[in-house]
């Protein structure tokens, strides 16, 4: 990877700090208060839903740095990156679900379509790289 | 889609980086321009005709 950062880039990396930081301390206080059952009622239904409103954070950032990165090489980069995570992730989650309702397979926790997504970034990057060469892209360097 | 960017860019003694920063792109922008990895858009394709000032059809080729 590159050392070089665009503006834009430099805004997501900022904005997924920010995301995976809300992420840690409200998964955290989710457990805690929560699922440890100090909480109850809709206080303890905002506090659950908070860890996944960080990380919507960082699909939000990602969608940023689309409209935001003004070089279209590297946009075009970008987008292809996004489209083989959202297509891995939709792919083994759809999969998964069949075997699952087959009785092939136990149950997964539907947020870990999340962790396919973002492993689909690297899988991006790594498509990008070896039809492109050089930089795989710019998404996921700060989730 | 051939083009003569790495003969224009060497007649000019300029590098990848400095062409790079005359068209406020990346030099990997360049670079996968210059190898035919990536057609630029027609406001970019004109930036690279200013830039150079020649005509488009004087520096991207038709072809694949």
């Amino acid at each position: 990877m590159t050392s070089f950062k665009s503006p834009a880039q430099r805004r997501y990396v900022f904005r997924v700090m920010v995301a995976m930081a809300g992420y840690m301390v409200t998964l955290t206080a989710a457990i805690r208060l929560v699922r440890d059952g100090h909480m109850a009622g809709p206080l303890a239904w905002v506090l659950a839903a908070l860890p996944g409103l960080c990380v919507i954070g960082v699909f939000w950032a990602a969608a940023r740095l689309v409209i935001e990165e003004t070089d279209e090489y590297r946009r075009m980069l970008l987008v292809r990156q996004l489209l083989v995570a959202a297509g891995f992730a939709l792919s083994v989650a759809t999969v998964w679900g069949f075997l699952e309702n087959a009785g092939l397979v136990g149950h997964v926790d539907a947020f870990y379509v999340a962790i396919l997504f973002f492993a689909g970034l690297g899988l991006g990057s790594l498509y990008n790289r070896l039809t492109m060469g050089g930089d795989g892209g710019c998404a996921g360097e700060g989730a | 889609m051939n083009n003569r960017l790495r003969v224009l860019r060497a007649e000019r003694g300029w590098s990848q980086q400095d062409l790079a920063e005359r068209l406020e792109v990346s030099r990997q922008s360049v670079n996968a321009i210059e190898t035919g990895k990536y057609d630029p858009s027609l406001p970019l394709a004109f930036r690279i005709s200013d830039v150079f000032g020649l005509t488009i059809e004087a520096i991207f080729l038709r072809g694949e």
